[in-house]
């Protein structure tokens, strides 16, 4: 019974709204757009926050990494001189660790350098990352043909190497480089392992600060024991500049310690600083804590919430006023209706529903339109300006709710002045 | 003969300012199930002031009225709007039908506060429309229809929940003499087969069709006129 009669005020609501399709459609509008802008600022918003986030878990929230920066003073000096300047991470350093820091699970120490590889006449500028076969559990790195570095090259400093798919790609060709040697500043390296690119080629070239031998568009690179690098590279960089020649001296360009559990990042962090604080006089190195770098991100996501959220509050609240306002002139045109409503045997309660079911009616199909539309939107945005969107289910449940009750709140006044139109007056209203 | 409608000593006051109007000064009358009464009267005899007191409209400002037994006088809003709903069939001069409703929707009305279902008060408003010559013209909107027919339709609507009074407000006002005529007909029906009908009117060929005729004048009753 309640709900045939639901059924018929509702048909009743919808009967009337189609009556005056255009003004519908138009105040329909403000909610169509304040629910779909809602939605998609807030996919636009998740996924750009996510794509921060997994750049930073990609670092590993248990990882410590401490890198060498050249100290401000060494740049001064080495302006017009050609001097020897010594700086950044020791062998030393990572030794001290070993020995020092409980709770960790592995530290890795990693010398960065340029060079060119030769593979028979073919030649690309590599990055040479010098480290321990254990390098593995601090990136996501995967092994896609043959192996990585195992512990046998680093006692024996192997003259072995693995490199990623981009160099492959880019001196092999047709070969299979298994087996195969290249050549890096005049020593020959064997490939044993082919791994994924997605490392070398995009964050540590990203993260990678200070270094004498940073910088320079890479086109792969090639991991080679630590051993050997220190062996056949030396520390020593030289570089020409425009006045002057420079010599550094640089035995590692990063550390990275994992430790066991996210409780014992910060503790870990405070040991490592005071250490280094110790050992080295020149501020030459640089802590980072990813964990750290994802809570901040984690905080300017919950802003950046805040400020759509409000946004979003507003532009509903603009919508909602609209509707209010059409539904008051609605109202005062359909007095004499009410009129004759009453006169029939309407109470105020009826009066009250059939106008509130009007207004809710009004802001669920915008509602609902603007929820299809905030699907569609970051898609769009997507494909055209390829920036990630992730439309999470409670943003749509979220701006649809929001929407309902914008037309309950801004309906209730609208319906509240009907009911109370008297039926005598509203009879004589033309 | 049982008395549908009972008046004593009925009053209505308006307070407008500081003066105070009294349009019903004391009205005395009562109306037994099926009579055809009339009211007549110049302007401003409190005509229409009596006829929405009769209506439910609006609460008289002392005095008794009780329709069917039961006391208006104490009734609030929503009681109001109960009996109105229930007992009360009304017609109006300007037919007040609603425009974006066909004839059935508009004969509905009254049904559907009354809470009786969409299948039997279907059937019901198409049985009226029959019963005031519509059958054909069910479907049309009132714009569709002459004035006539409109207050054919506004009378099936007043019917619709078989109410105790049938209340008209100068019914044949804004109807030629020839539509007038045809909707005095429907009335001497409506009376013939036991309505009781209260016509507030100019109109002296009403005052010879009722079975009596009150005169106000000055908002109280001048006499009474047997037919």
């Amino acid at each position: 019974m309640q709900v045939f009669r639901a059924k018929r005020i509702i048909k009743l609501g919808l009967k009337s709204l189609w009556m005056h399709r255009l003004r519908s459609v138009l105040t329909t509008m403000g909610i169509v757009f304040g629910v779909c802008s809602v939605i998609g600022m807030l996919a636009i918003g998740e996924g750009a926050s996510r794509e921060a986030q997994a750049t930073i878990a990609r670092l590993g929230s248990t990882n410590i990494i401490i890198k060498t920066v050249k100290p401000p003073d060494d740049m001064k000096a080495s302006g017009n001189n050609t001097i020897m300047s010594e700086y950044g991470l020791t062998y030393a350093d990572a030794e001290r660790f070993y020995e020092s820091l409980t709770n960790t699970e592995v530290i890795v120490p990693i010398r960065r350098l340029n060079q060119d590889a030769w593979y028979r006449n073919r030649k690309a500028a590599v990055e040479v990352i010098g480290t321990v076969p254990w390098y593995t559990s601090i990136s996501s790195l995967n092994v896609k043909y043959g192996r990585f570095l195992a512990s046998n090259d680093l006692s024996y400093q192997q003259g072995i190497c693995a490199i990623d798919e981009r160099l492959m790609d880019a001196i092999f060709k047709m070969d299979n480089p298994l087996g195969q040697t290249i050549k890096l500043a005049g020593d020959y390296y064997t490939v044993v392992g082919i791994v994924d690119s997605r490392q070398g080629g995009k964050t540590d070239n990203e993260a990678r600060t200070g270094g004498g031998d940073a910088g320079g568009a890479s086109s792969g690179t090639v991991y080679i024991p630590l051993t050997a690098v220190k062996s056949r590279f030396g520390e020593l960089n030289v570089s020409f500049g425009t006045s002057g020649g420079k010599v550094e001296k640089v035995e590692l360009q990063e550390i990275t310690v994992k430790v066991k559990s996210m409780e014992d990042v910060l503790p870990t962090r405070d040991m490592i600083a005071a250490q280094m604080e110790q050992f080295h006089k020149k501020k030459d190195y640089d802590i980072q804590v990813p964990l750290e770098q994802l809570r901040e991100a984690q905080r300017t996501k919950r802003i950046y919430s805040i400020v759509l959220g409000s946004i979003a509050a507003i532009s509903l609240l603009v919508g909602g006023i609209g509707i209010m306002n059409i539904m008051l002139a609605t109202v005062s045109e359909r007095t004499r209706e009410i009129g004759i409503r009453r006169a029939l045997g309407a109470k105020r309660k009826d009066i009250i529903t059939q106008f509130i079911t009007e207004t809710i009616l009004l802001t669920s199909i915008g509602g609902i339109l603007g929820v299809v539309l905030g699907v569609i939107i970051p898609k769009l945005v997507t494909y055209f300006f390829s920036m990630p969107t992730v439309v999470t289910g409670l943003s749509l449940t979220v701006a649809f709710g929001v929407s309902a009750v914008v037309g309950i709140v801004f309906g209730s006044y609208p319906a509240w002045r009907a009911a109370n139109v008297h039926p005598i007056e509203s009879l004589r209203h033309e | 003969m049982q008395n549908i409608v009972e008046i004593q000593n009925l009053t209505k006051s308006y307070v407008i300012g500081t003066s105070q109007l009294d349009v019903l000064k004391g009205i005395d009358f009562s109306v037994s199930r099926g009579e055809y009464v009339a009211i007549m009267g110049p302007s401003g005899s409190g005509k229409s002031t009596l006829l929405n007191m009769l209506g439910c409209l609006d609460k008289p400002t002392s005095g008794v009225y009780k329709l069917g037994g039961s006391d208006v006088m104490s009734m609030n809003d929503d009681e109001l709007s109960e009996i109105r709903g229930k007992e009360i069939g009304f017609i109006f001069q300007s037919y007040n039908l609603i425009q974006q409703l066909n004839v059935i929707e508009n004969i509905e009305i009254p049904m559907f506060y009354q809470g009786i279902s969409e299948h039997e008060s279907k059937v019901r408003a198409t049985d009226l429309a029959v019963m005031v010559g519509l059958a054909d013209r069910v479907h049309h909107r009132p714009f569709e229809l002459s004035g006539g027919q409109q207050q054919r339709v506004a009378i099936a609507r007043a019917l619709a929940n078989n109410p105790l009074v049938v209340l008209a407000d100068e019914p044949t006002g804004n109807l030629d003499t020839k539509n007038g005529v045809d909707i005095l007909s429907v009335f001497d029906q409506l009376n013939k087969s036991g309505r009781t009908l209260i016509v507030v009117t100019h109109d002296s060929r009403v005052a010879q069709r009722a079975g009596r005729v009150i005169h106000l004048l000055d908002g109280q009753i001048d006499r009474q006129v047997y037919n």
